[in-house]
């Protein structure tokens, strides 16, 4: 338990680095990892990371070799755990967009030293959102199919579909936000470049820093694009999650087919996005010692954002139920009193309790600032949304229009392995990350110091 | 000393120095200076009189083309080249269109904003003369430096290095090409 601190005086800035940092103990905080030999934490987790990335790879390599008949999935629920690991991935991937973009546009400053760590974040995750919907076509080898790509059939995609959509929302918001870590990181792997002690970093980071030295006309370039890059990924992560929503909301099956889903999915993404956030920031800050810059007050404001989000979604799923008894229509009523006491009544309320209840624990200031509290929070968080999904994908689909075809749905040790491996792939990009990259932006951190403005003469006002 | 040499590199203490001899230096008439810092300083543009970014204009035309060509592309491939209704829609259904023609236009747009970037910025560029001199390393960490290049009309080492001292730099030094 931290100690308790008084309220805030809104009328002062809290400061965002701790610890009396001058530029270069900056830099030389921010560049240990990448300079040091890893650590046996690192070694014996990135081992755990590579073991679950072959389990995912197994997975993938027998529904390759037998189809996708591996998975439980069959009529009327045929989509099951693999849409549930897409949302949930992708979900994850928007709070990275989120603090980076969204947050720089309100002038929040404090997102500088959490915005690298959570771009990687949403990078890897939506890698893993991929490895999904790759599959999840069944034959692999064809999925460029799934472009407008001119062939000898000359057959094309539907346009009016969601799923079409969703593929170009999906690649574009990948090669979006790949982009923007890229551009955020090139000054300081040209940092890392002019510390470099050995060759080989020199070399290998030298080209990827693609010749950076601060000019200022570059910086004024730089920072025009990085503004644009952020006005464009803004309305960009919007519109992604509200396009996974359409796969949903377009289709007219009851517990689907409802307006409220673009906003409730938002919503459910930045919440869970921020609750993954968390849980990675409460180890990294730890274990690489960075706590000046991701302080506590970083971890208190991420909290209030999660208790935000979450009531958003709670008010979702209340105004879900309202509506579907004020509409009168008798399976939209249906799906949902079968939603919380039909067979999957038991995913729905563990949905409920994890996701409305938990956060609400974060009004208390006391909690807002225990790490232990904050990371089994987000971690409840994070299986509260999984079960979202979950609820939303296969209880509307397992109550078909013909109760012959009423199917209670399980999946196979297949689709099991592969969410759990999907986290391997995950962690094993992120540990790669935290060993080799700059995981805070040291250009942006050293732009919020106060010694950072030109009118600065040593002491605060 | 047989070829003209690339320039005079000035190093300062803080960002306020920095932005003060960029003053001093675009007051007294030069022109190809150029200022270095770990992080971006607010008010150098200014200080060092140069004009605004033009990447912008750049972005908007790629989103335009993103734009037209996701138009384009879907009336094309829906109205005429793969003519299938589907669940009673209209072969040109453009309220189905929105969505790809904003991810399109702001895919287009992103590339314009980065590689504009590079290419206004002339990067990559792996060779510099500035990357032979080993004090001028501490500018992406905590250097803050001015070079004032040869190419520049009032450019004279021993003049150009006097004024440079006056404006409060602690160390100058000439840079080969």
């Amino acid at each position: 338990m931290s100690v308790s601190v008084p309220i805030d005086d809104p009328s002062k800035r809290v400061t965002l680095v701790e610890g009396g940092h001058d530029f270069k103990s900056v830099s030389d905080t921010v560049c240990r990892p990448v300079e040091t030999k890893a650590p046996k934490w690192w070694m014996i987790s990135f081992g755990i990371a590579v073991s679950l990335l072959l389990l995912i790879l197994s997975m993938l390599g027998k529904l390759v070799w037998s189809g996708v008949g591996v998975w439980g999935l069959n009529n009327p629920v045929m989509w099951g755990w693999d849409l549930v690991g897409f949302v949930f991935w992708v979900g994850i991937g928007h709070a990275g967009t989120l603090i980076s973009a969204i947050l720089f546009l309100f002038r929040q400053k404090w997102r500088t030293s959490i915005n690298r760590f959570a771009e990687a974040m949403t990078v890897f995750a939506v890698i893993c959102a991929g490895t999904y919907i790759a599959f999840h076509v069944g034959r692999v080898w064809v999925a460029y199919y799934l472009f407008p790509i001119p062939n000898s059939m000359a057959i094309w995609p539907n346009f009016r579909s969601p799923l079409m959509w969703d593929v170009f929302a999906v690649s574009t918001y990948f090669t979006i936000s790949l982009l923007f870590w890229f551009v955020g990181l090139i000054p300081d792997l040209a940092t890392i470049r002019d510390r470099a002690t050995t060759k080989t970093r020199k070399i290998w980071y030298g080209i990827f820093a693609m010749g950076w030295r601060g000019a200022n006309r570059h910086w004024m370039n730089y920072e025009r694009a990085y503004l644009i890059l952020a006005a464009l990924s803004t309305p960009l992560v919007l519109s992604v999650h509200s396009i996974v929503s359409f796969d949903f909301a377009v289709s007219q099956l009851p517990g689907w087919h409802t307006t409220i889903f673009p906003p409730y999915f938002v919503a459910g993404a930045i919440f869970s996005g921020f609750a993954m956030v968390v849980t990675l920031m409460v180890l990294a800050r730890e274990l690489f010692g960075m706590k000046d810059f991701m302080t506590m007050h970083h971890l208190e404001t991420m909290n209030k954002i999660i208790l935000a989000t979450g009531t958003m979604v709670g008010y979702a799923y209340g105004m879900e139920f309202f509506m579907a008894w004020f509409s009168g229509n008798q399976y939209e009523s249906y799906a949902f009193l079968n939603r919380a006491f039909g067979p999957y009544s038991w995913a729905y309320w563990t949905m409920i309790s994890c996701n409305v209840i938990f956060p609400q624990l974060f009004w208390f200031k006391k909690i807002r600032r225990s790490i232990p509290i904050m990371f089994i929070i987000s971690i409840i968080v994070n299986i509260g949304m999984w079960f979202e999904r979950f609820v939303i994908t296969v209880t509307s689909l397992h109550r078909d229009f013909l109760p012959s075809s009423w199917f209670y749905y399980s999946p196979t040790y297949v689709e099991i392995c592969q969410f759990i491996g999907s986290f391997g792939l995950f962690l094993t990009f992120f540990l790669l990350f935290l060993k080799y990259l700059p995981i805070i932006a040291i250009s942006e951190v050293k732009g919020v110091m106060p010694a950072a403005n030109p009118h600065y003469h040593g002491e605060e006002h | 000393m047989t070829n003209k040499p690339f320039g005079l590199l000035a190093e300062y203490k803080t960002p306020g120095e920095l932005l003060h001899a960029a003053e001093r230096l675009r007051d007294a008439g030069y022109k190809q200076f150029e200022t270095y810092s770990p992080f971006p300083i607010h008010g150098m543009d200014n200080a060092m009189g140069i004009n605004d970014s033009i990447l912008g204009w750049i972005v908007v035309t790629c989103g335009a083309t993103g734009l037209l060509s996701a138009i384009a592309l879907q009336t094309w491939v829906s109205t005429s080249a793969y003519r299938i209704v589907t669940s009673g829609k209209l072969l040109f259904s453009f309220q189905a269109f929105v969505p790809v023609c904003f991810e399109l236009m702001v895919l287009l747009s992103g590339f314009g904003a980065v590689f504009g970037m590079f290419f206004l910025n002339g990067l990559p560029q792996l060779y510099h003369p500035l990357f032979k001199k080993p004090t001028f390393r501490t500018v992406t960490s905590h250097g803050f430096f001015v070079t004032v290049e040869s190419t520049d009309p009032r450019f004279s080492i021993d003049d150009t290095a006097r004024f440079l001292h006056e404006t409060g730099s602690t160390a100058v030094e000439v840079v080969e090409e």
